[in-house]
């Protein structure tokens, strides 16, 4: 029998051993190994019968099609498109297309959200009845339904392209869509967008430095005449040094439809309206929770330290509020994300529409097309959640909690 | 624990193995008692429930037909509805047997979708349909128009290549159902609606005023519609081609669904082979030896049936054309049965 001190077991080995193993130790591991090996070989099983059948029955199989000409129009594209280009971009258009119609529906969604949450929160007994009405009436009808409804609504009260509402004679609303002028780059627009970086970049730098002075030194900086200087004044001085940045290509009624200009839609403002009002109705209710879920002796103390309602609800209630919004605001962007494919209903082409729609059945390669569609939704959702993830934390860890 | 595992991991391993359903759709037909058939979510003339639920269409008597020659009762269908982009996958999965719906015959569909053509049961070409008070007389006055389209559609390829052709612009708005493109058109969200000829017809009488709106006189492609059904299985693709040829056979013998008992007792040759007192040719399809009585009683010959749901007998009034048969003039011709 040794009598020599027992050597430590190697770290790595009993890391591995407890993470996989747990109580049952190696046993455990097998176990775990076991249970992979299995998961692994059934979705070969999955892949491979797939395959076979898709053999026999001579149904074409493989990712080559994506190369192939997709010979369809895209009637909003945000990358130069024609019928003779491949199904690749089909997909990489319908992507951004999709990705567009979340952020902007995202952003609304949260600005009027945290407006109706504020209303239902607010002392006047008429504003915080209207946002209880606004709640309580949009998140119990169904969204598709809510989709039509802007849609139909919205083609039906304008008129057709030659009776177009004017603005000024430069932007015309028709149930073609909004047609704005487009802008077109000048040879000043380089020493302008350079100068407003500087501007950006420089009152940021000012902003810093009056934050330290004032935690540090206690001494007030005043500095928006500064940054105003910085943001408007520099970059006007450029334009009359180096000439207009842009100009703009005026709309103009040509045969059917507008020629010039940039056009917005009316399937992408049915579809954003929708998608945002209906969503903001669930963040006002997560909002109004969190904001509720601070204790009411903040507001007591802010208001003796003599600020506003505002700015107590500001500077005090909502950053407190954040950490108990942050978690279920993300489930409520991943669900606008994903509701977005409800656009197939009124024709906006998102990628479930013009990928998983039109170019499926033109190819008829539903597993391969499907299995993409499903991938990038996952990988948005995931990606979304990891940056709203990463805001909660910094969130929670500004709060020192 | 380790025991469940085991048992799991089998469950799904046989499950798994199993091959893919074999080819012998008549027996699965026969067993089920019913033909499961996939048409059109309404499309008039074509296939199309009236108000009873009952479907229509000539689509949908091909089915009928089908059903007849197996069953001899011509209600044994079960109608699976599917919107274009839905339609191949249906088929492939075998959620239906055999595919009539308004489908166009091209080299794509037929050789990497998994699935043949059987026949055509309607020539057809793509047209326009536009507002009366537009003015436009030619689809070449249709620059920088928008035009509404049902997408998964030959249509929809063809638009963007006459366009591209005539180095016209325009602006397309796809949707996925034929309702929903209508709806969209007659809302004015576009200018031109475009589907095959037929179907622009057919979808004017669905508008609320039907005759402000004219169908322009271009056709700018060739679509002709007809079945399909699944690779691998030849007894149930013959059975599905030599229904429409039956059909066919029958309007040019002169055989009707009123006169075809007398015409079964006449003494002559083609006759006697065609109606099966001479020779055994349904047996070898699979079917009865009177399966083109059958067919017949079931839904008429194929003149019958074109005049009850797309001619002069129906709302659409569509004239014959191509339709016709090869020696009147048209493009109908059917192998002889013999």
């Amino acid at each position: 029998m040794s009598t020599g001190a027992r050597k430590p077991p190697p770290q790595i080995a009993l890391k591995i051993r407890r993470i996989l193993g747990g109580k049952a130790g190696w046993n455990g591991v097998a176990v775990q190994f076991a249970f992979a090996a299995v998961l692994g070989w059934i979705g070969y099983e999955i892949v491979s019968n797939a395959r076979a059948n898709l053999e026999n029955q001579h149904i074409a199989a493989g990712f080559g099609f994506l190369r192939n000409n997709a010979g369809f129009d895209v009637n909003q594209t945000l990358i130069p498109y024609t019928g003779s280009d491949t199904f690749l971009r089909v997909f990489v258009v319908g992507l951004l297309n999709t990705l567009v119609v979340s952020v902007v529906g995202i952003v609304f969604a949260t600005v009027i959200g945290f407006i109706v949450a504020l209303c239902r929160l607010s002392p006047n007994w008429l504003l915080s009845r209207v946002g209880e009405i606004y709640v309580e009436v949009i998140r119990n009808l169904p969204l598709l339904f809510q989709i039509l409804f802007w849609y139909l609504a919205v083609l039906a009260a304008l008129p057709n392209p030659r009776q177009s509402i004017s603005l000024l004679g430069i932007t015309f609303i028709s149930n073609r869509g909004l047609v704005i002028p487009r802008p077109v780059g000048e040879s000043g627009l380089e020493p302008f967008l350079a100068m407003l970086a500087l501007g950006i970049v420089g009152s940021l730098a000012l902003r810093f430095y009056a934050r330290r002075a004032l935690f540090r030194q206690g001494r007030m900086v005043r500095i928006w005449p500064y940054v105003l200087g910085l943001l408007f004044g520099l970059p006007l001085v450029t334009m009359l040094v180096s000439g207009l940045p842009l100009s703009f290509e005026m709309p103009q009624l040509k045969g059917f439809n507008f020629a010039g200009g940039s056009r917005i839609i009316p399937e992408f403002v049915a579809l954003t309206v929708a998608l945002s009002t209906y969503t903001a109705a669930f963040i006002a209710e997560i909002v109004r929770a969190g904001i509720l879920s601070v204790h009411k002796g903040q507001m007591e103390a802010g208001s003796s330290l003599g600020l506003s309602r505002g700015a107590t609800l500001r500077l005090i209630v909502v950053p407190q509020a954040m950490r108990v919004i942050v978690p279920p605001l993300t489930n409520q962007y991943l669900n606008l994300t994903k509701n977005s494919s409800l656009a197939v209903a009124i024709g906006y082409p998102d990628l479930v529409s013009v990928f998983a729609g039109t170019s499926l059945s033109q190819t008829g390669q539903a597993i391969e097309i499907i299995a993409m569609t499903m991938g990038i939704y996952l990988l948005i959702s995931l990606l979304t959640s990891a940056v709203m993830s990463v805001y909660g934390w910094r969130v929670s860890r500004s709060l020192g909690a | 624990m380790k025991r469940v595992t085991l048992a799991l991991t089998l469950a799904l391993a046989a499950g798994l193995s199993a091959e893919a359903a074999d080819a012998q759709t008549l027996k699965t037909v026969k067993d089920r008692g019913m033909l499961s058939c996939g048409v059109s979510q309404g499309l008039p003339g074509f296939s199309s429930p009236d108000d009873k639920g009952n479907w229509t269409g000539i689509d949908v008597d091909v089915c009928r037909a089908i059903a007849g020659a197996i069953f001899n009762d011509p209600t044994k269908v079960k109608y699976v509805p599917l919107s274009a982009k839905d339609r191949f996958t249906a088929l492939q999965s075998g959620e239906i047997d055999v595919l009539s719906r308004n489908t166009t015959w091209t080299i794509s569909r037929d050789t990497s979708l998994g699935a043949n053509f059987t026949g055509v049961t309607y020539y057809d070409g793509q047209g326009f349909m536009v507002k009366k008070s537009l003015k436009v007389n030619s689809a070449l006055e249709l620059n920088s128009a928008s035009v509404c389209v049902q997408t998964g559609t030959t249509t929809e390829q063809n638009l963007a290549d006459y366009f591209k052709a005539n180095n016209m612009k325009y602006e397309v708005i796809a949707f996925a159902t034929n309702d929903e493109t209508v709806k969209a058109y007659e809302a004015g969200r576009c200018d031109v609606f475009t589907t095959d000829q037929s179907g622009l017809y057919a979808n004017r009488l669905k508008l609320a005023k039907p005759n402000d709106h004219m169908v322009l006189p271009e056709i700018i492609s060739k679509e002709p519609l007809g079945p399909m059904v699944r690779h691998g299985d030849d007894q149930w693709f013959d059975i599905v081609k030599w229904t429409l040829f039956a059909m066919i056979t029958a309007e040019e013998l002169g055989v009707t669904s009123k006169n075809v008992d007398e015409k079964a007792k006449l003494e002559n040759p083609e006759l006697k082979r065609v109606l099966g007192s001479d020779g055994n040719f349904g047996e070898q399809l699979g079917l009865t030896k009177d399966w083109v009585v059958r067919i017949v009683k079931a839904v008429g010959n194929y003149g019958e049936v074109f005049d009850r749901n797309v001619g002069a007998g129906s709302p659409l009034a569509i004239n014959r054309g191509l339709n016709n048969l090869w020696n009147k003039g048209g493009l109908q011709y059917a192998p002889p049965i013999r």
